[in-house]
């Protein structure tokens, strides 16, 4: 089929020659625009974080790509040496637990070892701050935890697995994740009733003091005037 | 030149036909879920290129802060508006693209003074990719596969539901949190009030006493 069709365009060739080469440099620049993720402007120092709530034991992976804007074409470069993403990820106590500098392009993982929410924050380090300095710069972010982190082509080729083995698979490995989360449903349950109880024993202990000091000032003001009165011989 | 010639026409159609599969075909989706932290008096806004036909759902939930209540703004690549809602705690927003270009939608929280904001949300482009990208489904899914697509997809809206059954809880989880620290503050803050205003009272009373006056005295004012 391909070649009477190419046959048939080698004779139109010679008009349809620069369509095709708009078409080519089209397909070309759709390729290097890359994998397709959503993206955000970010100055040049700011932070921005973002949150993952996750159960422990649960892999987190983030892609992210950069591009900076170039003032005098009023566009963004495709790819800029030089630019670097610094890239911390905290626990949900607070403590560190990736705090790393990556290139114009990078991917990060890290694995949870407590449940809860889990603080991602970049900022830009650029080396090239000159160039930099009003700008902007566009980073695109993708951000997949747990399940949605596997690449299935890959665990295929590499346990070398048949088509229904590798669904059974996905299908054990989001059941798992499932299990992590309704763990981790149980664990926060347990913390939120402790805040309720802990406010009603507040409320309650409270609210029996504050009627108990307005009881004693109540009668402390009492005594304490009449004695007033009488000493001043008005009562 | 005349091989040339044919050698460039083929090499342009295939770009062509490669071009034609990568614009016509709305595969290959993704699914970004992300949770950001919007500040007082800020706006924050996500782009995504989208090609024509493809079905597109955004849903988003504010987790903590204030009223719990967020504004939202999408936009298509020629800045016709096509969603837009004030003071929204949940919505669910599906649409399929009608051109190719870059999507904008925006989070605002500018109405709100002093309280920023936990906003999640969840941009679905198009289809899952497939299990096996380069299988040519030229035949029918067996009994066993398409069991497996169908348990597939009951546990992807199981984790949907947990997500956002999570959401729904750590949005109650943090009024009860606020509501406990709230309490503490208050009680020991009336507490006070309470012996500073009535010891205060004493000693004003027995200040409008302490004059030699014996003309009326004052009993309130």
């Amino acid at each position: 089929i391909f070649t009477r069709k190419g046959s048939r365009m080698a004779g139109v060739a010679a008009r349809q020659l620069p369509a095709m080469g708009l078409s080519a440099v089209l397909l070309l620049v759709l390729c290097a625009a890359g994998a397709r993720a959503l993206y955000f402007h970010i100055g040049e120092t700011e932070k921005r974080c973002f949150i993952e709530e996750i159960p422990d034991e649960t892999m987190v992976i983030g892609n992210y790509r950069t591009q900076m804007w170039d003032k005098q074409k009023e566009v963004f470069l495709p790819s800029t040496p030089g630019l670097g993403m610094h890239v911390e990820v905290k626990d949900p106590e607070g403590k560190v637990v990736l705090s790393r500098q990556y290139g114009s392009e990078g991917r990060f993982t890290f694995t949870s070892h407590t449940p809860g929410d889990h603080q991602i924050c970049l900022h830009s380090n650029s080396t090239r701050m000159a160039l930099f300095a009003g700008g902007k710069l566009r980073v695109h972010l993708d951000i997949q935890a747990g399940e949605h982190a596997n690449n299935y082509p890959e665990i295929a080729a590499k346990d070398k697995l048949t088509e229904l083995q590798l669904r059974a698979r996905q299908l054990l490995d989001q059941v798992e994740q499932i299990q992590k989360e309704q763990d981790y449903q149980r664990y926060r349950e347990e913390r939120f009733r402790l805040t309720s109880e802990s406010t009603n024993q507040r409320v309650l202990w409270w609210s029996i003091a504050q009627t108990v000091i307005l009881i004693l000032t109540g009668i402390w003001q009492m005594r304490h005037l009449k004695s007033f009165f009488e000493a001043k011989k008005l009562v | 030149s005349g091989s040339a010639q044919r050698w460039a026409a083929s090499a342009g159609l295939w770009g062509c036909r490669l071009l034609a599969l990568l614009l016509l075909v709305p595969g290959l989706g993704s699914a970004s879920e992300i949770t950001f932290e919007l500040p007082d008096n800020a706006k924050q806004c996500f782009y995504e290129d989208i090609t024509l036909g493809t079905k597109c759902t955004l849903e988003f939930q504010v987790i903590t802060g204030g009223h719990y209540d967020v504004d939202c703004r999408l936009e298509d690549p020629d800045g016709n508006v096509l969603y837009k809602e004030t003071k929204k705690q949940y919505d669910s927003f599906t649409f399929t693209a009608s051109k190719n270009g870059t999507y904008k939608f925006c989070f605002s929280n500018e109405f709100s003074t002093f309280t920023h904001k936990t906003v999640y949300f969840d941009f679905q482009v198009g289809e899952d990719p497939p299990l096996f990208p380069s299988e040519n489904r030229v035949s029918a899914l067996t009994q066993m596969e398409s069991a497996c697509v169908s348990i597939h997809e009951a546990l992807k809206s199981v984790i949907d539901y947990q997500t956002h059954f999570r959401l729904r809880e750590a949005q109650g989880r943090s009024r009860a949190e606020d509501l406990n620290t709230r309490v503490a503050y208050w009680s020991v803050g009336e507490a006070l009030i309470l012996l500073v205003v009535s010891i205060g009272q004493v000693f004003l009373l027995k200040s409008f006493f302490s004059d030699k006056r014996t003309t009326t005295t004052r009993v309130g004012s």
